[in-house]
């Protein structure tokens, strides 16, 4: 078998009626960087929540790293441990300083002493670009650096693999290349990550692989390349040109 | 009012003046302990202790304040009798008088007290857990450091209004003939026939504290404040 960071296996979620995964099959490989595109509401966050278990999916298995986190009695928190995950709208913790969000988990799951954590959360931050931020409370932060902070805490915990929803997309746009930055920064770091974005600089740029979600399955994949310039389904063809339309500003270009 | 009336009235209403915030503080605690865990298991609880969290806030915050007191001091010895006609033991249910005050506006207290932490439980974003689950915590780890020490903050200018509403609902408590402040001015009363007097008296030591109070309460309020983590915007 191949040394699959993250393996998703016939994955099913349903909400009430409405089915939002219908079989997704994934494998990533240690050092890809994967970009998922696919219309809203087609169940992209649904299968990255799936990957480490904040949602339960109805049927299907997953595997990080080779330990199975859909296992019955698998350790959630000890394997969600290696999966970082950054979100949409940041979820920075608000009582806590840029310092305090990356310390918190360093102490409490880690059990690092106070610190060995705040030497790791400095590092970390500068891994960022904002040591000089370190003090500073979420509120006293730009959406930019809201979001490297997020980065700097997944970071931290010192992850297999990187999930990212949407990093940008509540972003001014002048906020969103500081962001792209970091983390094509981490691609050529050989981290691995599973994106999904609408930023298709990005993804030409430092992208291995690219998906095509539509309707709770991947109606396509393959290498970025192909995916872009040559896309084998009407829809992925119809989708890129979409938002090539409405995105197709690429910033972040530097 | 002259000197020598004060100096003759003055060693009762302190003792009285003792009682009460002795009275206050130990229901403002003994709340605390009940509001914190009512409140965490009425927004996270499993469905049947959800409901006991809100039987418990909705009976407490919806009967009269004398009724329970009433309840708990005279209902429960009746209770323990009847019990004892079955053969069971249950001397533990009759509380003298302090008892039953603190056991009344102690639960009272926590009934109140447990909305106000569940409304500031709720002004937290469910990301900011989500991101805790992320990051490896438990959800209990996720409650302990992240949730609660920002619904405590954002609990504080309610728990000020709960510390100043106790300390005059505390006066109640002269229905079981509990010396506190209210009942030692009635006590003098019907000693000295001067109501008004002695009555304004009262009434200006209960604002002394209650301001007194408010303003450590605002400083404390001061003190735990962290930039944009306020009840309204709730965003991270
Ligand atoms: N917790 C939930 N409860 C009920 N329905 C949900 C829940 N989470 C997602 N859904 C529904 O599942 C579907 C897929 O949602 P999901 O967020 O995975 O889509 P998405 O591809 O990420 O879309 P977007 O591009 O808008 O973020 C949507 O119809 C959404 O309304
Ligand atoms: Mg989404």
């Amino acid at each position: 078998m191949s040394n699959a960071i993250v393996r998703v296996e016939n994955l099913h979620k349903a909400y009430g009626d409405t089915e939002v995964l219908k079989g997704v099959n994934l494998e990533v490989d240690e050092g890809e960087v994967l970009v998922v595109i696919g219309p809203s509401g087609t169940g992209k966050s649904t299968m990255l929540r799936c990957i480490n278990l904040l949602t339960r999916p109805d049927q299907g298995r997953v595997w990080v790293a080779g330990d199975e986190i859909t296992a019955p009695h698998a350790d959630v928190n000890q394997i969600r441990e290696r999966v970082g995950m950054v979100f949409q709208d940041f979820n920075l913790f608000s009582h806590l300083t840029a310092e305090g969000n990356v310390m918190v988990a360093l102490t409490k799951v880690k059990k690092m002493s106070k610190d060995e954590a705040r030497k790791l959360a400095m590092f970390e931050l500068e891994r960022v670009g904002l040591s000089d931020k370190a003090q500073l409370y979420p509120a006293q932060l730009s959406g930019g650096q809201k979001q490297r902070v997020a980065i700097a805490r997944a970071l931290a915990m010192d992850p297999s693999v990187m999930l990212f929803d949407e990093p940008t997309s509540a972003l001014d746009p002048e906020l969103i290349g500081e962001v792209l930055e970091v983390m094509k920064k981490l691609a050529r770091e050989g981290m691995t990550m599973i994106v999904v974005t609408h930023e298709m600089g990005f993804a030409r740029e430092v992208s291995t692989r690219m998906i095509f979600m539509e309707h709770g399955v991947i109606a396509e994949q393959g290498p970025t390349q192909q995916l872009f310039y040559n896309p084998q389904h009407p829809r992925t063809r119809e989708f890129l040109g979409k938002i090539t339309e409405l995105y197709g500003h690429e910033q972040g270009e530097a | 009012m002259d000197v020598t009336f004060w100096e003759m009235i003055w060693p009762a209403l302190g003792r009285g003046l003792l009682t009460t915030l002795q009275i206050s503080a130990v229901a403002l605690t003994l709340g605390f302990l009940m509001g914190i865990p009512a409140a965490l298991l009425r927004v996270y609880g499993p469905k049947w202790l959800r409901w006991l969290s809100v039987g418990y806030i909705e009976i407490f915050r919806g009967t009269p304040l004398l009724v329970q007191l009433f309840v708990i001091y005279y209902g429960l010895p009746d209770l323990a009798r009847a019990l004892e006609g079955l053969g069971i033991e249950a001397q533990f249910l009759v509380l003298d008088r302090m008892l039953a005050a603190y056991v009344a506006l102690g639960l009272n207290s926590g009934a109140y007290q447990a909305e106000y932490f569940r409304s500031a439980i709720q002004a937290i974003s469910s990301g900011q857990i989500m991101a805790a689950r992320a990051l490896g915590m438990s959800q209990f780890q996720a409650v302990t450091h992240i949730v609660l020490p920002q619904a405590l903050r954002l609990a504080i200018p309610a728990w000020s209004n709960e510390v100043a509403y106790m300390v005059k609902y505390t006066s109640v408590v002269f229905i079981i003939s509990v010396p506190d402040l209210l009942a030692r001015g009635q006590f003098i009363i019907s000693k000295y026939y001067n109501p008004m007097e002695i009555l304004l008296t009262v009434g200006a030591i209960y604002l002394m504290i209650v301001l007194g109070l408010s303003t450590i309460m605002g400083k404390i309020e001061r003190a735990a404040t962290i930039p944009g983590l306020q009840m309204e915007v709730e965003r991270g």
